[in-house]
């Protein structure tokens, strides 16, 4: 059975004033998937989340969250269906946390018994409950902030920068908690520029570079897209770094000597040639460690490089089982 | 529950709590009682009843007031939501603009009719236990409270019209200043001066009293002395112009136009606001 998408924007494009923001973006989403949406500040994410929100409209193109335009004033169900925590959430500063909590889920027409139990699944101590929220840490409002997001169970969980200025052990919980939204068919957009904390969260990554898609896949696609060089450190006998070096001087794009130890560079297609080549060379060289590119080099690597990339090549189908759904023009 | 009485249900808690609903009841309510005690001097030389006296005092005072108040309430409605980020999470809620608009105004609206029943309520309740149970003038007080109450309307309206407008908290209480200061002081003051400078000579006194209608406190104070005129003499500018020259009904009609446009304007605008 063909799942229906939960989101679908179709060739969006922002302009403020004369400048366009956004590009010809699409994308679509459908349940269960956790879509981490990353790039530098003024890449576009957060217009992107804003116009998914219906809070700005799109200068061309068109948005639909569960079929309704979230901009129409009439799309309810659209309202109801989304969660969304922004970058710097704010909070209205007399009221307290509970009340804060009550107040929202009565907007979205959820029983309010249920405000107390999902202060506690975001962890929020309950002696908070009754304090204003005026007197709230970062981490406590970011906790606020998630439970009203999660109110009425979304179908889709829009996150600005949810874990901006969190500890580790606040930002695991989060994480937690979108792994389990996920697992609950429940659809995430993450908003983040650290690639290498939400890895194991994230069915697709889509890579903005100044209002345009210049990446999109899986992790394990974007690897294999960005061909970046893996490293290799190869540990040699002593007296024979030369005849080493001579050896695999066509497969390296750079070499390294310190000692014994000799780390190169070479091209992810190579790999298993050089690994055929070093293997030739018999005890010669005693250990060898192969470091692929890190999470961090692979996003730089879109996000700096400009939309010279593989994900440029337009999709004729935005939603191909590929995954590849976002396409950008020029 | 509906989005606008669940906005206008923490707008008033909100209002108790920042202490609005308070202040408000015991600025008027003190003035008006201060008011009623030191002039009730003159009721027995112009043989004028104690509540008409009031009115016309408490109609001086209004003019200055009610207006400061429902600007107070009103300048940073949006924009001060805007500036500290609770207005984009509010709209993603499944509630309009308009909603907003009209969840919030009518707060404001219950806020300032407290303040006037309260305190305008509460003073005539004194004025007539110090003249011995003597309430006539009430009609005239009880319209002079309704219309107090329509002014912090209109300026409530046009609060919300400034906050729509401007992006910033700042500069959106420059504005309401500068739109009090122009009704309120100014102008009077311009009309006075052209009508000075004129002599009467191309400007009628029939126009020169359309004019009126231009600004919604003289507008208040035409339909206040409109009531008690002929108990009492009045020195404002208002008593200067001929209030037989207007109807009850083209003033109230007036008074809906002056609400409405502001509030309309102001939505039209929200609606059309990118965040």
């Amino acid at each position: 059975m063909v799942k229906s998408d939960l989101l679908s924007l179709s060739n969006i494009s922002k302009n403020y004033g004369p400048d366009r923001v956004l590009n010809r973006v699409n994308l679509s989403i459908q349940a269960g998937e956790c879509v981490v949406l990353a790039g530098h500040n003024g890449a576009g994410k957060t217009t992107l989340l804003k116009l998914i929100l219906g809070l700005i409209k799109p200068t061309e193109g068109s948005v639909s969250v569960l079929g309704q335009d979230p901009v129409n004033k009439k799309s309810v169900k659209a309202k109801r269906s989304l969660g969304y925590l922004p970058e710097r959430v704010s909070f209205y500063e007399s009221m307290t946390g509970l009340e804060t909590l009550k107040f929202y889920s009565k907007l979205k027409s959820e029983p309010v018994s249920q405000c107390a139990a999902l202060l506690e699944t975001v962890g929020l101590d309950s002696s908070a409950y009754s304090r204003s929220v005026s007197t709230y840490s970062k981490g406590m409002k970011q906790r606020l902030g998630l439970a009203q997001a999660l109110l009425g169970d979304p179908d889709l969980l829009l996150l600005d920068e949810p874990t901006s200025g969190l500890d580790p052990t606040l930002r695991r919980q989060f994480y937690d908690i979108i792994q389990q939204k996920c697992q609950a068919g429940k659809a995430v957009i993450v908003s983040s520029h650290s690639l290498v904390e939400i890895e194991a969260q994230a069915d697709r990554v889509i890579i903005l570079n100044k209002g345009s898609v210049v990446a999109s896949g899986s992790v394990q696609e974007l690897y294999q897209q960005s061909d970046l060089p893996l490293s290799i450190q190869l540990s040699i006998k002593s007296g024979h770094e030369q005849q080493v070096e001579d050896s695999i001087s066509t497969l390296a794009i750079s070499v390294q000597k310190q000692n014994s130890i000799l780390t190169l560079e070479c091209k992810p297609a190579d790999k298993m040639e050089f690994i055929k080549q070093i293997a030739d060379l018999g005890d010669i060289v005693k250990d060898i460690q192969i470091k692929p590119p890190r999470l961090d080099d692979v996003y730089l690597h879109y996000a700096l490089s400009g939309l010279s990339t593989p994900s440029e090549q337009p999709s004729s189908d935005a939603t191909s089982s590929d995954k590849t759904i976002a396409e950008t023009h020029s | 529950m509906n989005a606008v009485f669940i906005l206008m249900q923490k707008e008033l808690r909100d209002g108790l709590r920042n202490r609005w609903i308070i202040s408000s009841v015991l600025l008027l309510g003190g003035l008006a009682i201060l008011l009623s005690l030191v002039g009730s001097t003159p009721t027995g030389t112009v043989n004028a009843n104690m509540l008409d006296i009031s009115v016309v005092s408490l109609t001086s005072l209004s003019v200055y007031l009610i207006p400061l108040i429902a600007f107070m309430l009103s300048f940073d409605a949006l924009v001060g939501e805007s500036e500290s980020g609770t207005l984009l999470l509010l709209l993603t809620y499944p509630i309009t603009r308009a909603q907003v608009i009209f969840g919030k105004f009518s707060a404001h609206l219950a806020i300032l009719m407290l303040a006037i029943v309260i305190g305008y309520g509460g003073s005539a309740c004194i004025n007539i236990l110090l003249a011995d149970g003597n309430s006539s003038g009430g009609l005239n007080y009880l319209w002079m409270m309704l219309s107090s109450w329509m002014l912090g309307a209109i300026f409530l309206a046009l609060g919300y019209l400034i906050s729509t407008i401007v992006k910033q908290r700042s500069t959106a209480i420059s504005v309401a200043i500068g739109a009090w200061l122009v009704f309120v002081v100014l102008f009077d003051l311009a009309l006075l001066g052209v009508l000075i400078a004129d002599q009467e000579q191309s400007i009628s006194q029939s126009f020169f009293s359309k004019l009126m209608l231009l600004n919604p406190t003289d507008m208040y104070r035409i339909f206040n002395l409109t009531n008690i005129s002929g108990s009492i003499e009045s020195y404002s500018l208002a008593g200067s112009a001929d209030t037989q020259l207007f109807s009850l009904l083209e003033l109230c009609l007036t008074f809906i136009c002056w609400l409405a446009m502001p509030l309309i304007l102001a939505i039209r605008i929200f609606q059309r606001r990118e965040l």
